[in-house]
């Protein structure tokens, strides 16, 4: 996104969520059916008025076929890039470019897993790697993490931090899958599944649907729901396995962050509440730092002080998180949702008071693919 | 054509040394092996013996039941020359692994193909 041609030219319509948990029996198509149901209903329009399809999954190699013909719709734009969990968010500057350059009018993107209930198989497995049995996801971000001590002294109570800030707010929100009480010490008491990583520094594994309905910002004084507009989004990829990551402590936020900043005219202190990526609680302190929240090798220090958890300066997955919340294979699209109902004002018990401006990042692979995106309401255009 | 690289780089296993690849263009080491250089894009690569002398770059023990095998090491390995891969360090317990940690280079055979490993070059607490 070019800054001059792109912010604010594109708003969020409408979203929807479906089986966030367990939804037996249900295929991921049946959720992701549902979920963009609710958002094209949310938003006041049908499936006939969607031409422009942006999905991808873990199951279907020709995603954008399989979906569009579940949902019988014929799009004249289509999009199924698949960097992991963060394509979602990555997939917002692809739809803002072809709504502003009128290649379609009604963009969705989409997703849904049975993550939880269903049976997936693994992608393909890198072939340098692979002999010595990594339990990925977990072993890589378990290296990075390692890797983080070492360097900033990061400690396994600051990582546990973050697992608690994320159940706090899961706590407010009635979708959450997981409510039940969390104590730094219940995590660190956790079982260890790859040092320092163990089983409660670890997301959900849930089943579960979000989608998003994307219109270009002439049409936002008809929209039914309050318009929240796309300030600025980019992405930047560094490697596919975790032995390739040039630096095990710095991501690719920190390329896209800036970019997405840039683009929004906006920095991290304007910011209201952020969406992170939080596959693991490695990941909050890597992108907290890469995004510019605070200094390298500072997160730690920063969550350990509680300003992620209800009740912070820096209000931090407000939803629960993939930590708390949902998870179901890639979490990306939740990001986006979650900043929405903020923008929206309805996000119930959980709404960050006056948020004007949210942040959204999405993380793919190990730690590999990252993509920024910044959202406003109507007061910040 | 040629040996594909990842023939030469098996080829040279087999043989019970670590060879990789170097770039002609900008003189990096290249793990894995390649048709073309991922640093500068060029495409004369010479094959070169490794020191086989490495630093661990960071270590996790992959926690498993005693009857699926028990817990086991899994670590990057950054070579004397630059190249980073994934490996294990044998020789000491997996928990003894550290970042920082030197290691020196032993070819084992495994299921499919040889495998690249490393062992402690000090004895731990040195």
């Amino acid at each position: 996104m070019s800054r001059e041609t792109l912010r604010g030219a594109v708003s969020c319509a409408g979203i929807g969520l479906a089986g966030i948990g367990a939804a037996p029996g249900y295929s991921h198509l049946d959720l992701l059916g549902l979920a963009v149901h609710a958002a094209l209903e949310d938003a006041g329009l049908s499936l006939r008025d969607v031409d422009g399809l942006f999905t991808a999954n873990m199951a279907n190699i020709l995603p954008t076929l399989t979906t569009a013909e579940y949902l019988g719709i014929r799009p004249v734009v289509a999009v199924g890039t698949n960097t992991g969990g963060n394509y979602f968010v990555d997939h917002l500057q692809w739809a803002a470019q072809a709504l502003h350059a009128r290649l379609c009018d009604v963009a969705l993107i989409c997703y849904g897993s049975n993550q939880r209930t269903g049976k997936s198989a693994p992608p393909d497995p890198p072939p340098y790697e692979t002999p010595y049995q990594p339990r990925d996801p977990i072993s890589s971000y378990a290296l990075a993490a390692a890797r983080h001590m070492h360097v900033y002294g990061t400690t396994r109570r600051q990582l546990a931090c973050v697992a608690v800030a994320a159940r706090q707010w899961a706590q407010r929100n009635p979708l959450a899958f997981a409510r039940d009480p969390l104590s730094v010490e219940d995590v660190l008491a956790s079982r260890m599944i790859c040092d320092p990583i163990s089983l409660l520094d670890c997301c959900l594994v849930t089943d579960g649907a979000g989608a998003v309905v994307l219109v270009r910002a002439e049409r936002a004084s008809h929209q039914r729901q309050t318009p929240v507009y796309l300030l600025g989004c980019a992405s930047a990829q560094t490697h596919r396995q975790i032995s390739q990551m040039p630096d095990l402590t710095v991501t690719a936020a920190a390329q896209s962050g800036p970019r997405a900043f840039a683009q929004a005219g906006l920095t991290p202190a304007d910011i209201d509440v952020v969406q992170l990526y939080d596959a693991f609680t490695i990941n909050v302190l890597l992108f907290l730092e890469d995004l510019g929240f605070c200094k390298k090798g500072e997160a730690g220090a920063l969550v350990e002080g509680g300003a992620i958890a209800p009740g912070g300066a820096l209000p931090v997955n407000t939803n629960g998180g993939g930590l708390s919340c949902v998870h179901p294979g890639m979490y990306g699209i939740f990001t986006i949702i979650e900043a929405v109902e903020q923008l929206r004002g309805t996000a119930g018990e959980r709404q960050v008071l006056g948020a004007q401006t949210a942040l959204v990042h999405g993380n793919g692979g190990m730690l590999s693919a990252q993509s920024t995106a910044v959202f406003g309401t109507a007061a910040v255009l | 054509m040629p040996e594909a690289p990842g023939v030469v780089f098996q080829r040279y296993l087999k043989g019970g040394e670590l060879w990789l690849q170097q770039c002609d263009g900008c003189a990096r080491q290249i793990f894995y092996p390649r048709t073309l250089c991922p640093y500068c894009g060029g495409n004369r690569l010479q094959w070169r013996r490794a020191s086989g002398a490495g630093t661990v770059y960071s270590t996790t023990v992959v926690r498993q039941r005693p009857e699926r095998g028990g817990d086991y090491n899994v670590a990057i390995i950054e070579l004397a020359e630059g190249a980073r891969l994934l490996s294990r360090v044998e020789g000491i317990a997996a928990e003894s692994v550290r970042i920082d940690m030197k290691v020196q280079v032993v070819i084992r055979a495994g299921t499919d193909a040889q495998l690249v490993v490393f062992e402690p070059t000090q004895s731990v607490g040195v």
